[in-house]
């Protein structure tokens, strides 16, 4: 096992990353920049160090920085956490030849899975369905029109490095897609460096289901069952649960489910946590859309159903050890619930809304984690993400995880910062919700006429 | 007339898409801000003229900042 690990990330991720990394006497180094001084994760690492300025790419994306204070401060490992330099091929080269063991897949698994459109056919290839579309990229405005005029509308416009549904359109006509394809373009080459786009056929109100996944370095793969995660607004999650309710009302579906995503992960012989990401219409027909070759924001609700610590299982996998556990160990104890908490105005189209928090305490009671990034007297920037930190909580069904999660965030106090907090309590309250009769285009519709 | 145009937002200056003295169109973007990793474009509501810019691409802008001015087409 490693002796100190750098987590290359900030917020509530890092912090947790940190945890597991004490539980195993792991040494943990944090890195923040300028805007994160103080923040909670570098508090909790055992040494911490500043890599920037501000935005992104001079800070959490500067990857000679961070490799450079990896080696200065004797890291043998690398967490990524997800987002930031999680599923960059390059960085994972320059770790490993320095030398330094990287936390996740390999680079050829991420270069793989990160061309969304290379891994739709490599999908196809393993058996696992895909949402029917172009074969492959297509070259602009003009061949995108040609591509649906001949195979109809509407379409979904998708960067191909893309993903986390970034730059993702629904174009139902000519004038409609043309406008799409440039915006495609325009934030692929912005978010990814790369402007390359496909379509797909649009799936009118699909659930988000997906499978996580976990491989070792000696051939064992496993499922840790599904995640429903259709709550969403701008194509993110909001609400995410395990089990699916759609999976467990529909015979045979989880079989299927997981079979193809395991079928993926030997297919492609990929190593390390990840997640298969599947759409599924009304009639239980599930099209892979991408896999996610790291750590996923809503794994607390798989750890909760399934007792498994996934960064734990991480960090094993990628020192070499084979899985501690097998197939047939693992079994979906009640249900789990996950709220993100994000600095947002649902009530103004979920506009950002950076800000500073003054009083902050967190929820506590049985069947309640909190993943947080923040404390009292913070500031959230505008230079990250929004969330500021997800609620899980864990029951004997469904509803006794919902009923712990509205206790839990009505015990939550946020003074100051705009949130979704009161929104998460109006969703858990409804009827689609109570019934799980939802979509993926569910909430914002909802709310609009609420 | 001349009027403000404002942030609408605490964000950064991702891109400015207009010239002084250029002629925009209703629903042109003046410019697109940045805020929490989501783009914000800020649109003409009218055929305007851009008489003054008054931050950079990359500037840090408080919601409420008036970002630049405008005078009637």
């Amino acid at each position: 096992m490693f002796s100190k690990v750098l987590i290359a990330n900030r917020g509530e991720i890092a912090a947790r990353i940190i945890e597991t990394c004490k539980k195993l006497g792991i040494a943990s180094v944090a890195v923040y920049s300028e805007a994160d001084a103080g923040a909670p994760h570098t508090e909790l690492a055992d040494e911490a160090y500043l890599v920037g300025p501000a935005h992104v790419t001079q800070s959490y994306l500067n990857m000679e920085k961070i490799l450079e204070l990896a080696k200065e401060s004797g890291c043998d490992a690398i967490h990524p956490g997800y987002g930031l330099l999680s599923e960059n091929a390059e960085f994972i080269e320059a770790v490993e030849a320095a030398g330094i063991t990287f936390v996740g897949p390999s680079s050829k698994s991420v270069t793989l899975m990160g061309d969304k459109a290379q891994a739709r056919e490599f999908a196809q290839r393993a058996g696992v369905p895909v949402v029917p579309g172009s074969e492959g990229e297509i070259d602009g405005e003009d061949a995108a029109v040609e591509f649906a005029e001949n195979f109809g509308y509407p379409v979904l416009v998708k960067a191909a490095a893309g993903g986390g549904g970034i730059g993702m359109k629904v174009a139902t006509k000519e004038k409609k897609l043309r406008k799409a394809v440039a915006e495609c373009m325009r934030r692929g080459e912005s978010s990814f460096g790369n402007p390359a786009i496909y379509l797909e056929r649009y799936v009118e109100n699909p659930r988000h289901i997906e499978v996580q996944v976990l491989a070792d370095k000696h051939g064992n793969a496993v499922h840790l069952f599904e995640r429903e995660c259709s709550v969403q607004r701008r194509h993110q999650k909001v609400i995410e649960e395990a089990p699916s309710p759609f999976v467990e009302k529909n015979d045979g579906l989880r079989q299927r489910m997981t079979d193809a995503a395991l079928a993926l992960v030997r297919e492609s012989g990929y190593v390390n946590a990840g997640t298969v990401e599947f759409i599924v219409d009304a009639d239980a027909n599930f099209y892979f859309i991408e896999m996610n070759t790291r750590l996923q924001v809503e794994h607390p609700v798989t750890e909760m159903i399934t007792g498994v610590d996934l960064v734990e299982l991480q960090l094993r996998v990628a020192a070499g050890e084979a899985l501690p556990i097998s197939q047939d160990d693992l079994a979906i104890n009640g249900h789990s619930v996950e709220c993100r908490i994000y600095a947002e105005n649902p009530e103004k189209m979920f506009m950002p809304a950076p800000g500073e928090i003054g009083a902050y305490s967190e929820p506590e009671g049985e069947g309640v984690r909190i993943d947080s990034g923040v404390k009292a007297n913070w500031k959230v920037t505008p230079f990250y993400d929004p969330m500021v930190s997800k609620v899980t909580t864990h029951g004997k069904d469904r509803a006794e995880a919902t009923s712990r999660m509205l206790g839990a965030l009505d015990d939550y106090t946020i003074e100051g910062l705009t949130t979704n907090l009161e929104m998460h309590k109006l969703v858990l309250n409804s009827t689609e919700f109570t019934e799980a009769d939802f979509h993926t285009s569910w909430l914002e519709g909802w709310m609009k006429n609420s | 007339m001349a009027r403000d145009i404002k942030a609408h937002i605490t964000g950064t200056v991702w891109k400015i898409e207009v010239e002084v003295g250029e002629e925009v169109e209703e629903d042109d973007d003046f410019v697109i801000l940045e805020s929490m990793k989501m783009e914000m474009p800020i649109s003409a509501e009218e055929d305007c003229v851009v008489t003054e810019i008054l931050v950079n691409e990359g500037d840090a802008v408080e919601e409420g900042q008036v970002l630049l001015r405008i005078e009637d087409a």
